[in-house]
């Protein structure tokens, strides 16, 4: 039921940007590690897990992404379709399923602030933040978010 | 001789600064030459003869050999074991690397391996799902992908650093390459898509078999428009069908290829005793329209099982001959010597 909220992420990307407000004006409660993550861990499961089947990567990209969960993608792509999407717009590995990139990019063209942002290069996942909260290392732990040497 | 005008590929070499790796690819494709590769299907074998039979066709009628990464999931010898192989022998080889089967760790060993052999070009590729291959309870590893393996080996290569930030002692010199399919949806990413690849580090482009000009065209104005044609060298992906029937199949089983019903229809128009003569033709004809497309700086053939065609192909498209002969001489000592 939650999930059909993926088709309107305009109001989504708004939720999104109030939400954030409200992490970072808690920051200094919702440090890592702290009894404030570990409150917040199960909060950020459930709601992000009812609306885009979150699997807790601990790097949130969803406004990057058309709002569109790319870890749903069986190849864990985060950075648009491999070359395998059927005629009919699914999944190669799941022909059952649409593949999420299609989705994806037609959830950012509806997305007025960050539907641009699909086009920014993300990089490989940190495998060490999974089951940690996205909100909480977006406010504190960047410089784990991307290797060294990464620019983009 | 080639008479034809040189190909407009767009790209002012000036732009582009030093050789990036100083690999013959990237010579002929900076000399405004129109390109050719070849994609050779690694042996299911253990004896080096293998890989040399099937590099002695293709060598002579293109400009780099492409050493596939266990493709369609199916496991054969590796692309560092063939590369390793033809670059003893003197052949250029274009490693493919697939993130499907190697974590980050073993693929930056695996570059700078590659490197110290001799490899000079590098297509980064994300590879197909395990399932579609004939050992589908394999683990998919997919820790990078072809986006953030491309930008990797750019760290290594101009930071000369690993991911980890540790310096390495020479860093390595690549061409890299990455994979386009401008085939299959979201059609209207897939020039965006490409621009990420460029923006990551790709310097040249093999896409996808084409069987669709109309789409193709349609792709290379969104390229244009972006400007893409002139960051990086696009070739395009071409191939000879065996026959309807293989057609069919492919269109059914391969993910990612699209073959319409004209060329399908075409085949069947002929009996089947000439029907691998005809998808040599279409093969052709797909070369001789790719020229014509601004932006195109050369073609890919893939011609799986039927290797002994590229040459015929690469011909009667009017492509030869090419400048580099393979050195003979060298490929004969090497065998004296293993044995």
């Amino acid at each position: 039921m939650f999930r059909r909220l993926q088709d309107s992420p305009h109001l989504l990307e708004i939720a999104y940007q109030a939400a954030n407000q409200m992490v970072s004006t808690f920051s200094s409660l919702l440090r890592p590690d702290s009894w404030g993550e570990s409150v917040f861990i199960p909060v950020e499961k459930m709601s992000k897990g009812a609306i885009f089947d979150c699997r807790m990567c601990g790097q949130c990209v969803l406004h990057h992404t058309g709002m569109t969960c790319p870890m749903t993608c069986p190849k864990n792509l985060r950075n648009g379709p491999c070359g395998g999407v059927l005629l009919n717009g699914n999944c190669e590995i799941l022909p059952d399923k649409p593949c999420i990139w299609v989705q994806a990019w037609d959830r950012s063209k509806h997305m007025r602030n960050y539907g641009n942002d699909i086009q920014q290069i993300q990089a490989p996942l940190n495998h060490q933040l999974r089951g940690t909260s996205a909100w909480i290392n977006d406010q504190h732990r960047q410089a784990e978010l991307t290797p060294n040497g990464w620019e983009n | 001789m080639d008479q034809r005008p040189a190909p407009t590929s767009g790209i002012d070499p000036q732009r582009l600064g030093e050789l990036k790796s100083g690999s013959r690819l990237e010579r002929v494709l900076r000399s405004g030459r129109f390109a050719v590769t070849a994609e050779l299907n690694p042996p299911d074998s253990a004896d080096p003869q293998s890989v040399y039979d099937r590099a002695l066709v293709l060598a002579e009628v293109c400009d780099a050999i492409n050493a596939t990464d266990a493709s369609g999931a199916n496991v054969h010898m590796s692309s560092v074991g063939v590369c390793a192989l033809l670059t003893r022998a003197g052949y250029e080889p274009v490693m493919q690397v697939s993130c499907r089967d190697r974590n980050r760790i073993a693929i930056q060993g695996d570059l700078l391996g590659a490197a110290a052999m001799g490899v000079k070009n590098v297509l980064c590729l994300t590879g197909d799902g395990v399932q579609s291959g004939d050992q589908p309870e394999a683990k998919p590893v997919f820790d990078l992908e072809s986006t953030t393996l491309l930008r990797t080996a750019q760290i290594m290569c101009e930071k000369g650093q690993f991911l980890s930030g540790r310096k390495l002692e020479n860093p390595p010199r690549f061409f890299l390459g990455a994979a386009s399919n401008p085939f299959v949806p979201p059609y209207d990413f897939r020039p965006q898509r490409l621009a990420k690849k460029v923006q990551a580090g790709a310097n040249f482009i093999q896409t996808q078999y084409c069987f669709d000009v109309i789409r193709f065209k349609q792709f290379m104005e969104a390229v244009r428009e972006l400007g893409l044609h002139e960051q990086v060298y696009i070739l395009v992906g071409v191939g000879p069908l065996r026959s309807a029937k293989a057609a069919l199949w492919m269109r059914q089983h391969v993910p990612g290829v699209v073959i319409p019903d004209e060329i399908i229809s075409r085949l069947e128009g002929v009996p089947a005793s000439r029907q691998q003569e005809e998808g040599k033709h279409i093969c052709v004809e797909m070369i001789q329209q790719m020229r014509e497309i601004q932006g195109v700086s050369g073609v890919h053939v893939m011609a799986y099982r039927q290797e002994e065609l590229v040459a015929e192909i690469i011909h009667e498209a009017g492509l030869l001959p090419r400048r580099w002969q393979p050195h003979r001489r060298q490929i004969y000592q090497f065998e004296e010597g293993f044995e």
